[in-house]
């Protein structure tokens, strides 16, 4: 099969998607003309023309909250946030609009949006610009809420995501855009992932480590040495969607392993694997052999300092050792 | 600051209103006197306890939402923030459903999950209904964005209030509008207050609210008397005409005045003196008496020979009869099931798709 980059991948979804359905438009800043900050939607204007492809001003209340507007109308929006941590400024719109106007509708409202962009550290860009917010946005019923590890996911779950007829929250990672990966041809016919179905991406039958986004990449890192060194085998499931999740595929890894490694780039308290532990401790209690752990970012705002940044996130080392301890 | 003010001008001769036919005027009177009723009635059931939380009434109001709407056609879209039972009733929803809404109950338009900050009517143009103050303004200028993307000629009809000018979402919209020529019309009901903060002590101003859209690039307007019908019509014409003939912004604010509370349970809005409370029952009296839309546009109707004193007793008590069967309808009404809390979340859920049924999507028990 061939192989392209996570951003082809995306970049391949837009145009697919965009040549499918008039209705579907991407915005943003800096998307059109400039090709994307980080090359995302690179020649999609030069193809498509202002109407598909608009750059926005610096406004993501504005432009966010005009989107969900306009897919109430029936348009499809697919919002670029230049970096997901600037949600916060738009939250209004994403939170209480596109979030709650088909409840408070009675059904009545539909909002078809995407709002994506990178949500990750590791790039040393501080603080303020390297938010992990999935576990924010799936706090909010009525918002779903996806974060593809390869090339192949990122494609396949893209065009789901702009043709579901919810708000949907694509979360990318600037550190994946580089990478490579198999993606069907799109001469083979349409490739589409649904949401809400997780990937075992490695078989192993001692210990199970779940995870989504990159940190599915460092889960996997981890299990290759534990493989190596220690001759433990790991399970790796990509959970890939967090909202809806594939509560079958966690449960049906944690009674073939009895030991649960979570790996997860949100901080620990309330991040998305705090939701997981919960529901493997209540739906796979007696499966358990030993209590379910966490490999979270350290609990801190995310430091610059480009060494220790990265002994902030998850790290492979993190991982071994917290399997260790449980095996 | 902008008060009410009587028009030296004669508004039913300009154009837009001397096209109007006799039985047009005796329904915009009649729209008005509906929405007074209704609300009067919804108050009443109010101090009975048969709803809860908070109840914005727009009596006093009620010659901006019905002027404004009944200018707009087809493709024309209305949308407002949570004082929006006057804008509901003027875009033809009926009194049963928007009762029902107020009471909690299924047959409510919004099934008893929204509100009475939360009316929504799409198939009536009518988009909400937002509890968030100046929350809506962004979604005004989508609906604009859309009708532009689709290549109808319609326009976007966006209330708010002068607190809400202050809001950043407010000033992101006009930005947008004004940068991408969106048919959009932000109509700043300006009835003085805020909550218990007068304008005064809220906005930084030049001579009106509406005159920052001119740092934008955007025509503002205003209507001095907004319990004027015909005055609110002309103004709000001329914006929908430039929306639609040239897809540009507009930026209107309308003088009006509440006179209830800024909710029903507001215990400093009628006090002797402003030392007890943030406005006075004296100057209450002066804008119900000087400047109420209904009694306004009754008397220049009357005068004009198209209605009648007894004609319009008769309007009242078919509103006052509607409204009582709509509190019997809400009081009869089923409330929703805690089952019901759990549709209307997701589309997908909703309809069974195969997404729907993929993976959990709710985290309960
Ligand atoms: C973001 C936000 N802040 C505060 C409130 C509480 N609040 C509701 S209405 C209101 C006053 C708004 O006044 P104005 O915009 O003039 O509208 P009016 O009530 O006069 O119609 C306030 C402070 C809110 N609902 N939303
Ligand atoms: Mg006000």
């Amino acid at each position: 099969m061939r192989t392209i980059t996570y951003r082809q991948a995306l970049n391949e979804a837009f145009d697919e998607e965009i040549q499918r359905d008039p209705n579907v438009f991407l915005i943003g800043e800096e998307v059109a003309e400039y090709d994307g900050a980080y090359k995302v939607t690179q020649g999609l204007w030069k193809k498509h023309g202002d109407k598909r492809v608009v750059d926005s001003p610096i406004s993501e209340s504005g432009f966010i909250g005009m989107a969900v507007g306009a897919s109430m109308l029936g348009l499809r929006p697919v919002c670029e946030l230049m970096f997901w941590s600037f949600y916060t400024v738009a939250w209004d719109q994403i939170a209480n609009n596109a979030g709650m106007v088909r409840y408070m509708s009675g059904g009545l409202i539909n909002c078809p949006i995407v709002i994506r962009g990178p949500a990750n550290g590791g790039t040393n860009v501080g603080a303020t610009h390297s938010h992990t917010p999935e576990n924010i946005m799936a706090t909010i019923p009525g918002l779903k809420v996806v974060c593809p590890a390869t090339a192949r996911d990122a494609k396949g779950l893209m065009k789901t995501a702009i043709r579901d007829n919810d708000p949907v929250m694509f979360m990318e990672n600037t550190m994946l855009y580089g990478l490579e990966g198999e993606v069907p041809d799109p001469a083979d016919g349409d490739f589409t992932i649904p949401l809400g179905v997780a990937d075992l991406k490695r078989e192993g039958g001692d210990v199970s480590l779940i995870a989504h986004g990159r940190s599915v990449l460092i889960a996997l890192e981890a299990a290759e040495i534990l493989s190596a060194e220690h001759g433990i085998e790991c399970d790796v499931l990509d959970l890939r969607s967090i909202r809806p999740l594939d509560e079958e595929a966690i449960l049906e890894t944690v009674a073939k392993t009895s030991r649960v490694v979570l790996v997860d780039e949100n901080k620990p308290f309330c991040g998305v694997s705090a939701q997981i532990a919960a529901l493997i401790q209540e739906k796979a209690f007696d499966d358990l052999d030993a209590p379910v752990q966490r490999v979270c970012s350290i609990d801190a705002p995310a430091i610059y300092s480009p060494p220790v940044e990265k002994e902030q996130l998850p790290t492979a080392r993190r991982v071994i050792d917290k399997v260790l301890s449980i095996i | 600051m902008p008060v009410l003010a009587e028009s030296t001008t004669d508004f039913s001769k300009t154009e837009i209103n001397a096209a109007l036919t006799a039985e047009q005027k005796r329904h915009l009177l009649r729209d008005m006197i509906r929405i007074r009723e209704f609300e009067t009635g919804a108050f009443e059931q109010y101090q009975k306890k048969k709803m809860g939380g908070f109840l914005h009434l727009y009596i006093g109001q009620e010659a901006v939402a019905v002027g404004s709407v009944s200018l707009m056609g087809d493709n024309d879209h209305v949308i407002t923030a949570y004082r929006d039972h006057g804008h509901a009733l003027a875009v033809g929803m009926g009194m049963d459903e928007c009762m029902a809404e107020l009471f909690g109950k299924r047959t409510g338009c919004s099934k008893g999950k929204g509100g009475s900050m939360h009316f929504f009517a799409p198939d009536k143009n009518y988009w909400g209904g937002h509890g968030i103050v100046g929350g809506q303004t962004p979604l005004g200028l989508g609906l604009a964005f859309g009708l532009k993307y689709k290549g109808l000629k319609g326009c976007s009809m966006c209330f708010l209030g002068d607190g809400a000018v202050n809001q950043g979402a407010y000033h992101e919209s006009l930005n947008l509008a004004g940068l991408w020529d969106l048919p959009v019309i932000y109509v700043i009901e300006n009835n003085g207050y805020s909550m218990g903060t007068s304008q005064k002590r809220s906005s930084a101003f030049n001579t009106c609210l509406a005159e920052r859209a001119a740092g934008y690039g955007i025509i503002w307007d205003v209507v001095r008397n907004g319990s004027d019908l015909y005055e609110v019509r002309e103004v709000v014409g001329r914006a929908v005409e430039r929306a639609h003939a040239e897809s540009r912004p507009t930026v209107l604010e309308i003088s009006t005045y509440r006179y209830e509370g800024h909710s029903v349970a507001d215990a400093k809005h009628n006090k002797q003196t402003l030392q007890e409370g943030y406005r006075t029952k004296d100057e209450i009296e002066h804008y119900r008496k000087n400047f109420d839309p209904i009694g306004n546009f009754s008397e220049k109707l009357i005068q004009e020979g198209v209605t009648t004193e007894e004609e319009i007793k008769e309007i009242r008590k078919a509103a006052v009869a509607e409204t009582r069967a709509s509190v019997t309808f809400a009081d009869q009404s089923a409330f929703p099931t805690a089952e019901d809390l759990l549709t209307d979340v997701y589309s997908e859920v909703d309809h069974n798709t195969l997404a729907g049924r993929t993976g959990r999507h709710f985290f309960n028990d």
